[in-house]
C-alpha cells in the first residue's frame, strides 16, 4: 500500500472521528489499483470492527482477519488507522493482525517507518493504535524510543505518557543522586504533574517530600475529603444492600433517621486527612457488623462537564451523582484499591451531590473487618477535577 | 531473525499445523487427563546453570499459569504493564527455546489480583489445533498453532459483574469440541461452554456467588461420551453434558475453592472433608462416596495419584495415602509454601515451592525420599509441564527447559 493510500484512510478516519463528516471532497487522487486496495482494506477493517459482545460477528471477523493478516508490512499504517474506529474487542483482533504482519518476513526497505512515526505523533489517532505503532517502530528502529519518548509527557495515550514520565523520573533520580536538589525538585514536580499512574505519582511525591517540597496528593488525584456520614442502618445477612434507606430519597443534613435497633442516627461531618482520601468508617462511626453507612458530599463545579467518579471500597457499595445511580457492587472483602470501580457521569455547573452507600457484612475473619472507602472526581485520563473554592 | 531460523520456523510451523495432541503433549493444566503424571519421562533430578538446563528464556511478563507443550511448541501466557493490562501469548520452540511467535492483547476485564498472583494465572489449554488462552480478566483468546487469532471473547465485557479483584485462576477445559471455563466469584458467577471452532456460546449456567479457583475436568463415561465436572465450594460437584450443559448429576459437598478435582478411571477425588473419593458403581450413573480422608486435605496444590497412591501437599508437608482406603502411608516435610501442583515424571515427584526451590522425591510405598534439590532463584507458582524427557518450568521472569539432552 502506498503512502497516499495511508494518508487517505487516515484522513477519512480522523475527519469522520472528529466531525462525523462524509469524506468525499478534497482528497488525494488515487490510482484504480489503490482504490481497490482502499476498498478492500476498509471493508476488512469495518468487518472486524463490527465484532460485538457474546461472540457477535465472530465468523465474519475471523474470515476478514485471515485476509487482513496477509497484508504486507507497508499496509501497517492503514491498518492502524482502523483502530480509530475499534471497540474494546475489535482492537484486539486488529492488534493481533498487526503483530502477525510485523513478525512476518519482509524487506527492510518496505518498512513504513516514516508513516508510523507520523502516526505515533498524531494525537488525533486512537491512543492504543498510536501505542501499538510506537512499539512496532521501536522494534524496527532502535533510536525511536530515545528520540520520541520525551514528546509523550502530556499524551492522551496513558501508556505513552507512562514511558515519558518514567524517563523524566529517571532523570530526576540522577539529579537527586548528584545532589542537584533544585533541578531534581523541578524534574520530580514535572513528573508528578504529568503522572497519571499511581506508582509514578507515589514515586514523584515521595521524592519531593524527601526534598522538603510540598505535595498535595488529594488535590493531585481529586479525592473528595469532606463528607457527611450517617449510620449504621441494618445489613444483617447482607439484607440491607437493596433496601432504600431514607438518604437514598432525601438528603437533609439536619434530619434524624431510624438506624439499627431503632436508634436515631444523624448526619455528622467528617474530613479525611489521608493522602488518598481514605475514610475509615470503623474510626469515624465505630465498629459495626451487618451495617450500612451513607456518605454524602457537595461538589461545587465550575462548569457542566463529563467526569468519572472512581471509588475504592472493600465493602459492597452504591454510588449516586445528583440522584442518578452510577454503579452498584454487591461484593464484600475481595480486595480494594484506588480506582477500583469507575462510573461515568456529568456534573452540572454549581452544586452537585455525591452519595455513597457502604455496606459491611458480618464476617469474623481478621481480613474482613475493614469498612472504608475513597472516592475521587477526575476526567477519563485520571486528571483531577477539583471543586470550585 | 536469521535466515536459518526463518527456514526452521517455517518448517516448524508447517509441521505443527498438522499436529494433533499426542501422548507426549502436555496440553493444559496438569497435563494429560489433568493427572500431573508423565509416566515414562526421564527428567534430571538435579540442575544448575550449566547442568541439565537445556535453555532458559526471559518472559515478557508475570504469571502463575503453567506452560503447555503442544508438538514442538511450548506456549506460555503472561501479563505485564501498569495494572497488568497487557496480555501475552508466546510460543517457543521446545528444542531451541527460540521464540516462534508472540501475540499481545489489551485486557478487557478487571485486572486486579493478589500480589502473589497475576492476570496470567489460568493455564492455557489446547486441543492440538488451537490454543485457548484464558486470563484472570476473563479474556478468552483462541489462536491457532501459528498464533493466528481465531476468536476473542471478553467475558468481562459480556458479563460486567463477573470477576474477582483477588484474581481468578480457573483454567479452561477443552472437551468434545467445546471450551469450558468457570468464572465463579461474588458478582455474576457462572460456568460457560463455548464452541471451540468459533467461540459462540453453547451454554451458560449460574453458579454459587462465591470465589472459586478450581478448574473444570472431564470424565469419560464410556462410548466416547465425556462429561464436564465442575467443583464449587458450596455446590460440590456437578456433571454436565459438554454440548447441552444439562446437569446429569450432582454430588452435594462443601469443597475447598482452590484444588481442582482429579479423575481416575471411574473414580473422582474432590477436596471435601479433607479429601473425598467418589466412585461409580457398576451400573450407576452417578458416583457414590468411597471414603473421606481428613488427614489428606490438600492445600493450594491439587492432589496427584500414582501407582495407587495419593499425594497431597499442605503447609509444606507431602502426604502419601492409599487410594483404596484413604489411609495415610507416610509423610515428608518439605519446607516452604507450595502453590504449584507437583508433577510425577518417571516415578519421581517434582515439587517446587513459591521461592523457586525444587525438590525431587523418589516415591515408594513405605516412604518418600528427597533425592535432588535445585534452586531456580525466582518465585514459582505454576506447575511444571513435562513432555518427552524434559520438564518446562515457568518462574517469575523466565521459562526453563530442564533436560539432560
Amino acid at each position: 500500500m502506498k503512502r497516499n493510500l495511508y494518508l487517505l484512510i487516515s484522513f477519512l478516519s480522523v475527519t469522520s472521528l472528529l466531525a462525523g463528516l462524509p469524506c468525499s471532497t478534497g482528497l488525494p487522487q488515487l490510482s484504480t489499483a489503490e482504490d481497490k486496495d482502499l476498498d478492500e482494506t476498509t471493508k476488512l477493517l469495518d468487518t472486524i470492527n463490527s465484532v460485538g459482545p457474546k461472540g457477535e460477528g465472530h465468523q465474519a471477523a475471523a474470515a476478514a482477519w485471515r485476509e487482513l493478516s496477509k497484508s504486507s508490512v507497508e499496509q501497517l499504517p492503514a491498518i492502524l488507522v482502523g483502530i480509530d474506529k475499534s471497540n474494546a474487542l475489535s482492537i484486539n483482533w486488529l492488534r493481533a493482525a498487526v503483530d502477525s504482519i510485523a513478525q512476518s518476513k519482509y524487506d527492510k526497505e518496505d518498512f513504513p517507518a516514516a508513516e508510523l512515526e507520523e502516526f505515533v505523533l498524531d494525537t488525533n489517532h486512537a491512543p492504543r493504535g498510536r501505542r501499538l505503532a510506537f512499539e512496532i517502530l521501536a522494534d524496527f528502529d532502535e533510536t525511536a524510543k530515545e528520540r520520541l519518548t520525551s514528546k509523550f509527557l502530556n499524551d492522551p495515550s496513558l501508556e505513552l505518557r507512562r514511558d515519558a514520565v518514567a524517563q523524566l523520573s529517571s532523570q530526576a533520580d540522577k539529579l537527586r543522586d548528584s545532589s542537584d536538589q533544585k533541578n531534581a525538585t523541578e524534574a520530580y514536580r514535572r513528573a508528578l504533574t504529568h503522572a497519571r499512574d499511581i506508582d509514578q505519582i507515589d514515586h514523584a511525591a515521595d521524592q519531593l517530600r524527601k526534598l522538603k517540597a510540598e505535595v498535595d496528593l488529594p488535590s493531585h488525584f481529586g479525592f473528595v475529603q469532606n463528607w457527611h456520614l450517617i449510620g449504621p442502618f441494618d445489613n444483617v445477612d447482607k439484607g440491607g444492600f437493596d433496601v432504600a434507606y431514607p438518604p437514598e430519597s432525601t438528603i437533609e443534613l439536619e434530619a434524624q433517621h431510624e438506624g439499627v435497633g431503632e436508634k436515631p442516627v444523624a448526619w455528622k461531618k467528617h474530613s479525611s486527612e489521608d493522602d488518598y482520601g481514605l475514610v475509615d468508617l470503623n474510626k469515624a462511626m465505630g465498629k459495626h457488623k451487618g451495617a450500612i453507612a451513607y456518605a454524602v458530599a457537595e461538589f461545587n463545579a465550575a462548569e457542566a462537564r463529563d467526569i468519572e467518579l472512581r471509588l475504592g471500597c472493600i465493602n459492597a457499595n452504591k454510588v449516586w451523582l445528583n440522584g442518578q445511580r452510577l454503579f452498584a457492587n454487591n461484593v464484600y472483602h475481595a480486595n480494594t484499591y484506588i480506582d477500583q470501580y469507575v462510573g461515568k457521569g456529568r456534573l452540572k455547573a454549581g452544586k452537585n451531590v455525591i452519595l455513597i452507600k457502604i455496606a459491611q457484612n458480618e464476617q469474623e475473619d481478621s481480613w474482613a473487618q475493614r469498612w472504608q472507602f475513597q472516592l475521587r472526581v477526575c476526567d477519563q485520563f485520571g486528571t483531577a477535577v477539583l471543586a470550585k473554592e | 531473525m536469521t535466515t536459518t531460523f526463518k527456514i526452521f520456523l517455517s518448517v516448524a510451523i508447517l509441521t505443527t499445523t498438522t499436529s494433533f495432541l499426542s501422548a507426549e503433549d502436555w496440553a493444559g493444566f496438569r497435563g494429560p487427563s489433568s493427572g500431573s503424571v508423565a509416566k515414562n519421562s526421564k527428567v534430571p533430578v538435579q540442575w544448575k546453570e550449566n547442568e541439565n538446563v537445556a535453555w532458559k528464556v526471559e518472559l515478557p511478563g508475570l504469571g502463575p499459569a503453567s506452560p503447555i507443550v503442544v508438538g514442538n511448541q511450548v506456549i506460555v501466557t503472561c501479563s505485564s504493564g501498569y495494572k497488568q493490562k497487557r496480555l501475552h501469548v508466546v510460543s517457543y520452540d521446545a528444542n531451541s527455546g527460540e521464540q516462534l511467535w508472540h501475540r499481545q492483547f489489551w485486557a478487557t476485564g478487571r485486572t486486579s489480583t493478589h500480589p502473589f498472583s497475576a492476570v496470567a494465572a489460568n493455564t492455557p489449554t489446547s486441543d492440538g489445533k488451537r490454543i485457548f488462552a484464558f486470563f484472570s480478566s476473563n479474556d478468552l483468546i483462541c489462536l491457532d498453532l501459528q498464533g493466528d487469532l481465531q476468536w476473542y471473547r471478553g467475558l468481562g465485557l459480556d458479563f460486567p459483574k463477573s470477576g474477582n479483584d483477588v484474581g481468578m485462576s480457573s483454567s479452561p477445559l477443552t472437551v468434545a469440541g467445546t471450551v469450558v471455563v468457570q468464572v465463579e466469584a461474588q458478582g455474576d458467577s457462572f460456568a460457560i461452554s463455548l464452541k471451540a471452532e468459533d467461540g459462540s456460546t453453547l451454554w451458560r449456567h449460574q453458579r454459587d456467588q462465591r470465589a472459586n479457583w478450581a478448574s473444570p475436568v472431564a470424565i469419560n463415561r464410556g462410548n466416547g461420551k465425556s462429561l464436564v465436572l465442575l467443583q464449587s465450594p458450596n455446590s460440590g460437584l456437578t456433571a454436565h453434558d459438554p454440548q447441552s450443559g444439562e446437569e446429569l448429576w450432582k454430588y452435594e459437598a462443601v469443597c475447598s475453592g482452590v484444588p481442582s478435582p482429579l479423575v481416575l478411571g471411574d473414580s473422582i477425588l474432590i477436596s471435601s472433608n479433607g479429601l473425598t473419593k467418589l466412585k461409580f458403581g457398576k451400573d450407576s450413573n452417578s458416583p457414590e462416596l468411597s471414603w473421606d480422608a481428613a488427614k489428606l486435605r490438600p492445600g493450594s496444590a491439587s492432589p496427584v495419584v500414582y501407582n495407587n497412591n495419593i499425594y497431597t501437599m499442605n503447609t509444606g508437608v507431602l502426604k502419601c495415602g492409599d487410594l483404596a482406603s484413604g489411609d495415610v502411608k507416610w509423610q515428608l516435610r518439605l519446607h516452604g509454601k507450595y502453590w504449584a501442583t507437583p508433577v510425577i515424571a518417571g516415578g519421581k515427584m517434582y515439587v517446587v515451592n513459591q521461592d523457586g526451590v525444587a525438590k525431587v522425591i523418589q516415591l515408594g510405598d513405605e516412604k518418600g525420599e528427597v533425592i535432588g534439590e535445585s534452586d531456580f532463584g525466582e518465585a514459582v507458582k505454576g506447575s511444571p509441564a513435562v513432555a518427552g524427557d524434559a520438564m518446562f518450568v515457568r518462574t517469575d521472569e523466565h521459562l526453563w527447559k530442564i533436560s539432560s539432552k
